[in-house]
């Protein structure tokens, strides 16, 4: 279970996380919606530790990830990035089998190989893929790379930035599709931050909306149509008028 | 406006500089940390003494051996003001070897590879490359910094040896060439001239060149803005930090080994 409490966040003047706090139960899919700027991805990088709150307590299971041994805590974890962030130099799958490669996971280069190429599969890649590099992949063929590098460990937690941002209706559609079904199969609890309500249908079961660095709503993916909130309402249907201001 | 607002500004200016000051410091204090502590990494430490040392090899060589072939030809026309055309193989060995060759050399890095390291580092960060070596539990100042700093540390000396041995071979071809030295007696010149302290500081010099070079490489890198702009100035930053470093670097140098 991740557990966020009265975490608060500012650039400067700018603040970006005020006062959040936010439960995910373990093996639920939590998706987190909001506006461009409002935060999300600040959200995330803090409870990876790649951003240090102001204030507030981040905890997982329990323990305090500020105060965790870094490695095991980031072993237990899996990240898909917007832009998949994949690694130039390195072919893809040595890309995905990064943390195989070295690290207190690390294997044989023969079975973190065969191990990446199994993940390849897993989300749809040729075993041809597996030693081209990242520039030679379409946008889609990337965000798959970054996925199956997400999966590769088998954790126990998996982040996904904007996992169709970029992508094609159809390309979008595999991807949501993918991470159901991986959540589902490997039991992991995920959270996801995205501004597209077909993502959040496909990937949810649980939805939060963050607005101006607050949690306005937090509720079951079932619920989000009947929330009864504002913005939530004016987010999911796309309308200009509303709580919230169209040019921010 | 005020009498004292000058003074401000130059406070303000002073306090900014020793902030820059205070945080390169900490950075290369932390790199050099990581380059003495495991984990290491093996093939980062290998691509990067390829990239830095063997591919620099052809833009080193060919500007010692114009400079050394220039520096002839200079003190010989020099020289012949006052009678003293003999010390053309002297003054280019000692010319090249405590000075030219390294800081020659240096700024190439400084333009090539610093900027390189940049480049790459700012786009890895903008990319969120780095944010994605921390989630896969690694620490980029030790698989991104720590190799290239060591790699310029060892192989800058040997590109400045080998810029050396080029820079003077240039002054011989010119003055056997064209100038009408005798191959045997400009080689024995040479050699008679030279000091082990020549070749020594000008090792050491190189040393700290490469380090200050792949150093403000990594720290511009990994300080970068955001976008296209970010890994501009980025770029721009760290060849004008290595170049000034370099010659500041330099002048203590020269001064250490020959005037204390």
């Amino acid at each position: 279970m991740i557990d966020l409490s009265h975490v608060s966040k500012a650039f400067g003047e700018n603040r970006v996380l005020r006062d959040v706090t936010l439960t995910i139960d373990k093996g639920t899919s939590m998706v987190i919606i909001g506006g461009s700027g409002t935060g999300k991805s600040v959200l995330l990088k803090c409870i990876l530790g790649l951003v240090t709150p102001d204030s507030g307590t981040i905890s997982l299971d329990g323990q305090d990830v500020t105060k965790a041994d870094r490695d095991a805590f980031l072993a237990r974890f899996g990240m898909l990035f917007q832009g998949a962030a994949l690694f130039d130099s390195l072919p893809v799958w040595q890309n995905v089998a990064f943390r195989l490669l070295r690290g207190s996971l690390q294997k044989p280069r023969d079975e973190a190989r065969a191990i990446a190429i199994d993940k390849l599969r897993r989300v749809g890649l040729k075993p041809d893929v597996a030693d081209r590099f990242p520039a030679e992949l379409s946008g889609g063929m990337q965000k798959r790379v970054g996925l199956a590098r997400a999966i590769a460990a088998d954790p126990e937690i998996i982040f996904f930035d904007e996992p169709t941002t970029g992508l094609d209706p159809i390309m979008a559609g595999v991807i949501n599709e993918l991470i159901r079904e991986i959540v589902t199969e490997m039991g992991a609890t995920a959270m996801t931050i995205t501004h597209d309500m077909t993502s959040v249908r496909a990937i949810a079961d649980r939805v939060a909306m963050l607005h101006d660095g607050v949690i306005q709503w937090t509720g079951p993916v079932s619920q989000l149509d009947s929330s009864g909130d504002a913005y939530v309402d004016q987010f999911i249907s796309g309308r200009a008028e509303g709580p919230i201001e169209a040019v921010r | 406006m005020s009498l004292l607002s000058p003074f401000g500004a130059l406070g303000r200016a002073t306090l900014a500089l020793m902030a820059v000051v205070g945080r390169v410091a900490l950075f290369a204090l932390t790199a050099l940390s990581h380059v003495l502590r495991p984990p290491f990494y093996a093939r980062e430490l290998g691509l990067a003494l390829l990239n830095i040392g063997w591919l620099s090899l052809p833009v080193v060589g060919l500007t010692a051996i114009f400079t050394g072939a220039a520096l002839a030809l200079q003190i010989y026309s020099g020289g012949a003001r006052f009678n003293a055309e003999a010390v053309v193989p002297q003054i280019v060995a000692i010319g090249m070897v405590r000075e030219l060759g390294p800081v020659l050399v240096g700024l190439m890095i400084a333009a090539r590879v610093t900027s390189s390291i940049a480049a790459e580092i700012a786009t890895m960060k903008v990319t969120e490359q780095i944010d994605a070596l921390v989630t896969l539990s690694t620490d980029p100042m030790k698989y991104l910094v720590a190799p290239r700093v060591l790699a310029g540390l060892i192989v800058v000396p040997l590109l400045v040896a080998v810029g050396d041995v080029i820079g003077i071979f240039g002054g011989y071809a010119v003055a056997t060439g064209s100038l009408g030295f005798n191959a045997a007696a400009y080689l024995k010149n040479t050699m008679d001239f030279l000091e082990p302290l020549d070749v020594i500081s000008s090792l050491v010099k190189g040393c700290a060149f490469g380090g200050l070079a792949a150093l403000m490489g990594c720290y511009f890198g990994m300080a970068s803005g955001r976008g296209a702009q970010g890994v501009g100035r980025a770029t721009k930053g760290s060849v004008e930090a290595a170049a000034v470093l370099i010659l500041a670097a330099n002048f203590l140098l020269t001064g250490a080994f020959f005037t204390l």
